[in-house]
């Protein structure tokens, strides 16, 4: 996986002024979570489970900050009943979801979510933005970061296996 | 001797704590000072409003049980300054329990956790919780690694348990063995949003 689109989505969220990593370990994160954790002007926390980040999100609004949510789609089944926070409350919310059952899976294991991912969001209100190629990042996370703290919609930004890779089995 | 609970959903029910729960965590935030509060769903959020009103830096869940605990991290993060305190009930933090772990591991000195725990699930007709069947909430937040701990059964504890929340230098908890009982609800808006504009306005000058 290239490490040049990964630093860009870096640079943008911090230029967006996000400053609350919030994330399970995750290859297709590894660049972010990593240089967040090395990143002293950020708090970078490792969740237990993904649904603990969207309550850290809605509480990182209530106090004035900016906070993003970096989890693989299996993770978004674990979001769902918190998401109602998010929409009761009308709270910007910015998720990064890296995809697996998708473009060349070799996992059967993951399909169910990995295809379900997307329809759960929009069943949830959540709108999706997704990315499969490298000169689609600057302008689609650029997009997202508008979109969730200038116009306060829940936003995922889905990063397809065309573009991180498919895991090798 | 009569039920004191004769006549309401909790008749019948006991539990192992004794403490009236609307004073203990009345007692409790009343040590705490200029605070930010983060209030469970349900009996915890009665307790709150209870105590300190319905008050503008209090965020109250009517919903998405599991979520008070991230959401006080969270906050405690963006506001280094100001003490936030998670007011929780036992069937909540039972549903998000890995939780203590991520706040232990975080540690931020500015972040009290009170699990009022009851034994029981009040808002569904007071079914046990695990915490009536030898769950131990305190053991697990210590398990997970939060150094500063207490478990309340006695009024005469309560003080040593507030002074803890206020100062100590990392993320603390406290565990508030209460009687089952139904209080009188409390009622607030429903309206999250509402709320949430509220409490940023209060805190931040603008929604």
């Amino acid at each position: 996986m290239s490490t040049e689109w990964p630093e860009v989505i870096y640079g943008l969220l911090r230029k967006g002024g996000v400053d609350q990593f919030a994330y399970v370990p995750d290859a297709g994160h590894d660049h972010l979570i990593k240089r967040s954790i090395a990143d002293p002007e950020v708090h970078s926390i490792a969740l237990t489970t993904e649904e603990e980040g969207v309550g850290m999100l809605a509480g990182a609004h209530l106090g004035g900050s900016r906070s993003v949510l970096l989890m693989q789609s299996s993770g978004v089944g674990n979001c769902i009943n918190l998401l109602s926070l998010i929409r009761a409350g009308r709270f910007p919310f910015l998720t990064l979801v890296s995809m697996r059952g998708d473009f060349g899976e070799g996992n059967p294991w993951q399909i169910p979510m990995g295809q379900s991912t997307q329809p759960v969001l929009e069943a949830c209100d959540v709108t999706c933005l997704r990315i499969d190629n490298p000169e689609e990042v600057a302008s689609t996370i650029s997009a997202a970061l508008t979109m969730a703290f200038q116009n306060e919609m829940p936003i995922a930004v889905l990063l397809g296996q065309r573009l991180l890779g498919a895991k090798k089995f | 001797m009569t039920d004191p609970n004769k006549g309401t959903r909790a008749e019948g029910k006991t539990a192992t704590g004794h403490l009236d729960r609307r004073v203990a965590v009345k007692k409790l935030l009343d040590m705490q000072g200029d605070v930010l509060i983060v209030a469970g769903l349900a009996g915890a959020k009665g307790d709150v409003v209870a105590a300190v009103g319905d008050d503008p830096r209090v965020f109250g869940f009517g919903g998405a049980m599991g979520a008070a605990a991230s959401m006080g991290l969270g906050l405690a993060l963006a506001q280094p300054q100001k003490r936030v305190i998670v007011v929780t009930g036992d069937g909540e933090l039972l549903m998000n329990v890995g939780t203590l772990a991520t706040i232990a591991v975080a540690n931020p000195a500015n972040l009290g956790i009170i699990c009022v725990d009851n034994e029981h699930y009040g808002e569904t007709g007071f079914q046990r919780s695990h915490t009536g069947l030898g769950t131990d909430l305190a053991v697990m937040a210590q398990g997970g690694g939060i150094g500063a701990v207490r478990t309340v059964r006695e009024m005469a504890e309560l003080d040593d348990a507030g002074e803890m929340l206020r100062n100590s230098n990392g993320a603390a908890f406290v565990l508030l063995k209460v009687t089952v009982d139904e209080p009188p609800k409390m009622r607030t808006v429903w309206d999250a949003s509402w709320h949430k504009n509220r409490f940023r306005e209060a805190l931040l000058g603008h929604p």
